[in-house]
């Protein structure tokens, strides 16, 4: 049948036997998901439809994090738009403030995502869902507003490129060293509208954290999405939060790729992403002298439980340097909870960070440590783009968390691996 | 249905936080959005923007963030269509959805400069650069958006077809 991965969950879900690289299909979504920015659009085209109820109350999920807790009067109309869609329609899986986080990590930990899953999100790190075998993409909100009046949208199936993974990481390297690694060798528009495929023996030795954060830049190289096989690690993972049955889709023996390429785990360095684009990664023989004014470890792509972990090895017993200013936002109130339960606070606080409620906030530049004009911040967050995190004369230095707490703790880049972190 | 008008240009990689930044998507008016369209890449695009007028760009412009807030400031600015060598693909299907007209075509790109009087066929495909008299010819439609755009966006078409 020659089809990928991607090809043939794509084809079931449009009840088609096969489908082609270029076919346009209109499938149906099993999850369609909006958060408190792209929602009040998506909810007044919604209104066009004119009908008394969504598709299904149980696969719509609807998550107030990116302004919120509300920063502002503006933002809290809009968080208020969403709330009141969510009552008057019955949304099973609106998320309050107190039950809210950042949606990227709360869905899979809720539950609400399983393997072979169609996922359309009106947002474009919707794409995170591919650690778990789901096809999982972003869209606009008027995609989004269709998706919830009809429980379907359309797609141009796509080619895929296929990274076969070999080896492990060396200390203090993990699932972002080798995304930026990637963008950084392919492009910001390296594979624009195709799939990325991860295959091959090293996928073993990746946690289920490390391929979220894969997943979820796999649009900052212009994918479509990014998707893993499913193992052990990813049954294990859908057992302890699933409430939904996994089907396991594989990609066809001789399924046609656009490109394969080979990455030895073991060569992935220390990687960061130098201002305005992602691709623009270096290593830390290139890095120089770049002192920082802020740290930011958190976000859809690194607020997870493992990343903290991380981060409070590294700043145990020490001081973040007085130039910086140091936030913490733990992704979900499971993490914040589990964090705080194992002592990691304790670190961070006595070392001088500060810990958040969750919220994108930094990430896009909409609250909870916005730049002023000249200042720098080392980020595990996933765009660095002109403006990204305040300022448009600031700038972003995307890392993972262990070079973000490396370098809170010197006040300027540090590799986690270098001198006497 | 042609538009006509004076050409913005763009380079590589237009990202969807400089079309619109993000500190003003607290608001989905669209007249407000359109106020700060391309602001922190090119102050001068508000000041003077008309009617009609076409962005040129190079390679993946639009990419980032899935904000179709992006295509939205862009269109209520009085854009009439966008033409860039390649699109990200979210903003891509954003702009057929809410029916802002935008076109692939890179030997456009390549030539049209900035104020350049450009007009565009959305029928053919054909763009037509009027100050420097060169013809250029886009790929056209795939017929499923091309129903699309005469429906008049994604929404219109769903609801037309009753989402058999």
């Amino acid at each position: 049948m020659k089809m990928t991965m991607s090809q043939k969950l794509l084809a079931s879900k449009a009840g088609l036997d096969s489908v082609k690289p270029g076919q346009l299909i209109m499938a149906n979504v099993d999850l369609v998901l909006g958060n408190d920015i792209t929602s009040p659009v998506a909810i007044a085209e919604f209104a066009k439809f004119g009908r008394k109820e969504v598709f299904d109350k149980e696969k719509i999920a609807l998550v107030p994090d990116h302004f919120a807790p509300n920063k502002d009067i503006k933002a809290a109309e809009q968080c208020k738009c969403m709330r009141n869609f969510a009552h008057d329609y019955n949304i099973t899986n609106y998320f309050e403030v107190g039950k809210m986080g950042i949606e990227h990590a709360l869905l899979p930990e809720q539950g609400l995502v399983t393997a072979g899953d169609l996922v359309i999100g009106a947002d474009s790190h919707t794409c995170t869902y591919g650690a778990l075998g789901a096809f999982s993409t972003g869209v606009g909100s008027t995609d989004m507003a269709c998706g919830m009046a009809t429980g379907k949208a359309w797609f141009k199936v796509p080619t895929a490129v296929r990274f076969n993974l070999t080896g492990k990481f060396n200390e203090n390297i993990g699932g972002k060293d080798l995304i930026l690694h990637i963008i950084g060798m392919i492009g910001v528009d390296g594979v624009l509208y195709q799939s990325m495929e991860f295959t091959g023996p090293g996928i073993q030795n990746l946690t289920i954290d490390d391929r979220f954060t894969v997943a979820n830049m796999a649009i900052e190289a212009g994918a479509k999405n990014g998707i893993f096989p499913v193992d052990d690690i990813t049954l294990d993972y859908l057992k302890a939060h699933g409430k939904k049955v996994p089907q396991i889709f594989e990609a066809d023996e001789d399924a046609v790729y656009e490109k394969v390429i080979e990455i030895d785990l073991s060569t992935i360095k220390s990687t960061v992403s130098f201002p305005s684009l992602p691709d623009n990664t270096k290593t830390p023989e290139q890095w120089g002298l770049v002192k920082i004014d802020q740290v930011v470890i958190g976000s859809c792509t690194n607020g997870r439980l493992s990343d903290l972990r991380k981060a409070a090895k590294i700043l145990k017993g020490k001081t973040i340097n007085s130039n910086v200013r140091c936030i913490i936002l733990p992704a979900t109130q499971q993490i914040w909870k589990e964090a705080m339960n194992e002592g990691l606070f304790e670190i961070f606080i006595d070392a001088g960070a500060i810990v958040s409620t969750p919220t994108c906030g930094p990430c896009l530049g909409g609250h909870m440590g916005i730049l002023a004009e000249g200042e720098r911040a080392v980020s595990t967050t996933n765009r660095n783009f002109v403006g990204r995190m305040g300022h448009v004369k600031s700038e972003v230095y995307l890392a993972g968390p262990e070079v973000a707490a490396a370098s809170a703790v010197k006040g300027y880049l540090a590799d986690p691996n270098e001198g006497d972190n | 249905m042609k538009a006509k008008g004076k050409a913005y240009k763009y380079g590589n990689n237009v990202d969807t936080d400089v079309i619109i930044p993000a500190r003003y998507l607290n608001s989905s008016v669209a007249s407000e959005l359109a106020q700060h369209c391309m602001e922190d890449i090119d102050d001068t695009f508000t000041k003077t923007v008309e009617k009609g007028d076409i962005i040129v760009a190079d390679k993946n412009f639009g990419c980032g963030s899935s904000r179709e807030h992006a295509p939205i400031a862009i269109k209520e600015s009085g854009i009439s269509c966008v033409i860039a060598k390649t699109f990200a693909r979210i903003f891509y299907r954003n702009s057929i959805n809410i029916g802002l007209p935008i076109l692939e075509c890179p030997d456009a790109c390549d030539n049209i400069e900035k104020g350049d009087e450009v007009e565009v066929d959305f029928e053919t495909g054909k763009i037509t650069n009027l100050t420097k008299n060169i013809e250029f010819q886009a790929e056209p439609f795939p017929q499923f958006m091309q129903s699309l755009i005469e429906a008049g966006g994604l929404v219109a078409y769903m609801v037309k077809k009753g989402d058999k």
